[in-house]
């Protein structure tokens, strides 16, 4: 495969990986959320793949192959068993409506792009023109993570704000070392298990993943002492 | 003299196509529905008898309501014959541009909904209420997604475009495929297919470009479901010329013209029978919803538009 072909295909996975951002943003049911999220997980790891195979650097393969099992498999499904279990309302509940949030990420996007640009112009590497479109997926996530009122849907679009990190890693630098990349992989770990944990004690405290409920909560306790 | 003749023959070919489009897409439908369907020349029996019957106008008409079917026909046809269908360099060519083309195909639009509104009836203004709102929301995507292909040609003219992409080696350009997703839903949501609108429905509720036609009969009927049936074999034929143009004829020999024939007819019942398939699996959607479903469209155009920029413009 030449280096062109190649880097043909890491531009295509990279508009992918832009267009399941926005996805992520624009769906309604949790179920979805959960499945486009699997689906980044699964193209971050066909990238990782792919630059692994194009740069001959074959540490990639093991963080390839770590983000697929992590990412793609195993999160969403502890994310879905979180959910099943608190019988948490199936339907995503955004602060906004959905137009004005994708206006918003349109912006985002074009915003992104205009700082990425000037330094992109200096990189060398093959994967510098999916730097713009990392930045963009990173805005793109805490964007969700922001208009999202549920506690899971924001802590998946942290998990993302994580995956586009990633992507922007592979793009950036042709990846981290190893050791850091493992390191990371293990803290999403852990993270995504206590948060898990955490719904539970949340639920059991304020009966509710909202927020502002909690918020509310809390001050209405405040008042009371 | 003989270019001229190409594109009168070209234009008069697809007028004739039409009707058989139309009527391909039905019998493919109820074969996927495991009817028998009434045939592939049905549409051509219907305008037929349309024909020899006689206008029934309503008392309120004015001459809005009488004129309408003329210039949206008229305004369909030109439209049709100004798209490239088998040779690209015509008479024509200069006028191909895709901006004139939405804007025909708005001044067709225009009078629809005026006559539709002109009768005076309910469902004619709901009709032309929801074909308004809905159009304003679809051409905007519409000129979007062609936008990403011309960047690349730097001009709206669609002869430059098809040239541009004949002449440019394969690659994988992700914006395009962006472009062709938003035009694919675009098409649909224009001529009036599900999931946007049903051209078969008879729930008057649920209507949009029907409502409209609600009072018409005869020849005024026959002229406005004929220029119907242009627009999706319009819409067909400039998704080809955008996205797949090869295989048209770039002179105006007998093989060359023979060969883009075959092909264009291959292709464009490539994008029916797909048509037919996505209206046998599809529900149609809420009314309401549909807004959201052009919104979708005008991302992934303007996504294509971005990416554009940020992977396939070398800095």
């Amino acid at each position: 495969m030449s280096t062109f072909l190649s880097q043909q295909l890491i531009d295509g996975l990279a508009a992918l990986t832009l267009l399941i951002s926005f996805a992520l943003l624009a769906q309604h049911r949790m179920l979805s959320v959960l499945h486009w999220f699997a689906a980044q997980g699964v193209l971050l790891a066909v990238t990782a793949a792919l630059v692994a195979y194009s740069s001959g650097e074959h540490e990639l393969y093991i963080s390839a192959i770590m983000t697929f099992l992590l990412k793609g498999l195993l999160l969403p499904w502890m994310l879905w068993r979180v959910i099943r279990s608190l019988h948490v309302h199936r339907e995503v509940e955004p602060l906004m409506n959905n137009g004005m949030t994708m206006m918003i990420a349109v912006v985002v996007t074009l915003f992104s792009f205009h700082v990425i640009q000037p330094i992109a112009v200096t990189s060398e590497l093959m994967t510098r023109n999916s730097m713009a479109i990392a930045t963009a997926c990173v805005l793109l996530s805490m964007l969700m993570m922001i208009t999202r009122k549920k506690a899971i849907t924001q802590v998946i679009g942290f998990l993302a704000v994580e995956n586009s990190l990633f992507f922007a890693a592979i793009g950036a630098t042709n990846g981290m070392p190893l050791v850091v990349e493992i390191g990371i992989a293990f803290d999403v770990l852990v993270a995504a298990l206590i948060f898990g944990l955490f719904f539970f004690q949340i639920r059991h405290t304020f009966d509710s993943m909202e927020v502002d409920a909690m918020n509310a909560s809390l001050i209405h306790k405040d008042d009371e002492e | 003299m003989s270019s001229i003749f190409f594109q009168f023959l070209q234009a008069l070919l697809m007028l004739l196509l039409a009707p058989l489009a139309a009527g391909f897409i039905s019998t493919v439908k109820a074969r996927l529905q495991n009817r028998h369907g009434a045939g592939v020349l049905q549409p051509w029996r219907d305008i037929r008898k349309l024909f020899s019957k006689e206008v029934v106008l309503a008392d309120h008409a004015s001459w809005i309501f009488r004129f309408a079917p003329y210039v949206v026909f008229t305004a369909t046809v030109i439209a049709a014959s100004v798209v490239p269908a088998l040779l690209p360099d015509t008479p024509l060519s200069l006028t191909a541009d895709v901006i004139a083309l939405v804007a025909l195909l708005a001044l067709a639009r225009f009078f629809l909904s005026l006559a539709g509104m002109d009768i005076g009836t309910a469902f004619g203004g709901m009709g032309a209420s929801r074909e308004m709102t809905f159009s304003a929301l679809a051409e905007p995507a519409m000129l979007m997604s062609v936008f990403v292909l011309s960047l690349g040609a730097h001009s709206t003219n669609l002869t430059t475009m098809i040239h541009h992409v004949l002449s440019t080696p394969l690659l994988i350009q992700p914006s395009i495929a962006f472009a062709l997703v938003a035009m694919l839903m675009i098409a649909v949501a224009e001529t009036g297919r599900i999931p946007v609108d049903n051209p078969t429905t008879h729930l008057e509720l649920t209507m949009i470009h029907e409502a409209m036609l609600l009072e018409y009969s005869g020849r005024h009927l026959a002229l406005m479901e004929w220029a119907s049936m242009v627009k999706i074999l319009l819409f067909a034929t400039l998704i080809i010329d955008l996205f797949v143009p090869w295989g048209l004829s770039l002179d105006a020999n007998a093989a060359g013209i023979c060969l883009a024939l075959t092909l264009w007819l291959l292709k464009l019942s490539i994008l029916f029978v797909v048509l037919a398939v996505l209206e046998t699996g599809l529900a149609k959607l809420r009314l309401f919803e549909v807004p959201q479903y052009l919104g979708t469209a005008f991302v992934l155009s303007f996504l294509g538009l971005m990416i554009h920029y940020m992977l396939e413009v070398q800095l």
